[in-house]
């Protein structure tokens, strides 16, 4: 019963992303923009674009993910859903890592997919790209993960957006420094799988332990 | 059976209500009196164990609710203040996930049975934008034909119905007293069931 259940919350959060493609489509929109716009500002020389490359279409991404996440638990709370979820008999956690698996399919894994692209306009060679898009492939989920705590925390509280940015950018930063790092690292003649392997464990506890911290959270600010 | 022994609320400095007790046994139906602002979307809440009280224990069968969350879950329908619809979906989909968020696969014909019910059948694919206030608490309660659940905790299920539906409703709570149900609810008004199933419970302001 439980799996039939956290399936159908899954599709019933891409369901109503995909009934709301303008929203889907700002976050993607964001990361495309923010990240085509360094080109043209720090000038066309290719050394210069290849250093700065992945660590542009990183930050970009992390943005992208900050500006989708007030989205993730407002609107159930604010119609009444997530009662309902909390009454539900399977696991709040588990029914909260269902929710984020939505979201990070619908807002996480587009900006996987366009990475490569948004990288030719860096001139980064293809063991690059290829590195780049793995170590967002690895660490967009973690942003989704840790953004999860943020957004039950600061449900329903004013200006939350403010707050959620500086409870959440905190926790980002060691995702950012090992997953743009591991790619700078390979350009650098380095290993790049010593960061890449950082982003995996990153990525491994926060699967484990992000959606018990956001069920505790949810369950106070329901309180 | 519902035990509430010595339960308590407190909100800011204010005493809601304090050291309540009663229990509820199959074929009662609770009706849950009082002012606005006099603690009775609180008591529900609490009965439903979303809110903790202050004071107080709620055994569900004797067990205690906190430590059979999930058993307890499985036996209770509760409908809030809020419809819990979706605008983005049509009627059909919103009380589809809504009762497979609460744990039951409801097959098609069961969907459009309740929706028949509750006077949706014809509006089954529009989205539940487009739906009136009322069709929106008729969508709502249309649960209360698909799903088998011993205790219902319904928050004002009146509010902004019409005189059909608030008979179609009435008939429903009657229909599952009879069969042994539990029910808790809150309304301003009286609703016109079989006197032996009523008791009323007063919280002043």
């Amino acid at each position: 019963m439980t799996i039939a259940i956290l399936k159908s919350l899954l599709m019933r959060d891409i369901r109503l992303a995909m009934r709301r493609k303008a929203d889907v489509a700002a976050a993607l929109f964001f990361f495309v923009i923010a990240a085509s716009l360094f080109p043209f500002g720090v000038g066309a020389e290719p050394t210069q674009l290849r250093a700065i490359g992945p660590g542009v279409l990183w930050v970009s991404a992390l943005l992208s993910a900050m500006l989708s996440l007030g989205r993730l638990f407002s609107m159930d709370h604010a119609d009444g859903t997530l009662e309902q979820l909390l009454l539900s008999p399977v696991p709040l956690a588990a029914a909260v890592l269902a929710k984020i698996g939505a979201h990070w399919l619908v807002s996480g894994l587009p900006l996987v997919l366009l990475a490569p692209l948004i990288g030719l306009q860096f001139d980064l060679p293809w063991r690059e790209l290829a590195l780049l898009t793995l170590s967002l492939l690895l660490g967009t989920p973690v942003l989704s993960l840790i953004g999860a705590i943020g957004a039950a925390l600061t449900l329903g509280v004013r200006g939350g957006s403010v707050l959620l940015a500086l409870l959440i950018l905190p926790l980002y930063i060691p995702v950012l420094i090992f997953g743009a790092g591991a790619v700078t690292a390979s350009a650098a003649g380095l290993t790049p799988w010593a960061g890449m392997s950082l982003v995996g464990a990153m990525l491994a506890l926060s699967l484990f332990f992000a959606p018990l911290a956001t069920a505790a959270a949810l369950r106070i600010v329901l309180d | 059976m519902l035990e509430v022994q010595g339960l308590g609320c407190i909100r800011g400095s204010r005493q809601l209500f304090g050291n309540l007790s009663f229990s509820l046994h199959p074929s009662e139906l609770l009706h849950i009196q009082g002012p606005n602002g006099s603690g009775k979307t609180s008591l529900l809440r609490i009965l439903t164990g979303l809110s903790r009280p202050d004071a107080g224990e709620i055994f569900w069968q004797g067990d205690n609710i906190r430590e059979v969350r999930e058993t307890y879950a499985s036996s209770l329908l509760y409908l809030g203040h809020q419809p819990a619809v979706k605008d983005d979906l049509s009627a059909a989909e919103n009380l589809e996930y809504a009762v497979q968020i609460a744990g039951i696969e409801p097959s098609r014909r069961k969907l459009e049975e309740a929706l028949d019910a509750v006077g949706l059948g014809t509006r089954q694919r529009l989205l539940a934008r487009f739906l009136s206030q009322g069709q929106r608490r008729r969508l709502s309660l249309a649960r209360l034909w698909l799903e088998q659940r011993s205790l219902w905790i319904l928050d004002e299920p009146f509010t902004a119905l019409d005189v059909q539906a608030t008979l179609l409703l009435e008939a429903r709570l009657e229909a599952h007293l009879a069969e042994g149900g539990m029910v808790v609810l809150t309304t301003h008004q009286s609703p016109a069931i079989a006197d032996g199933y009523v008791r009323v419970l007063s919280l002043d302001a």
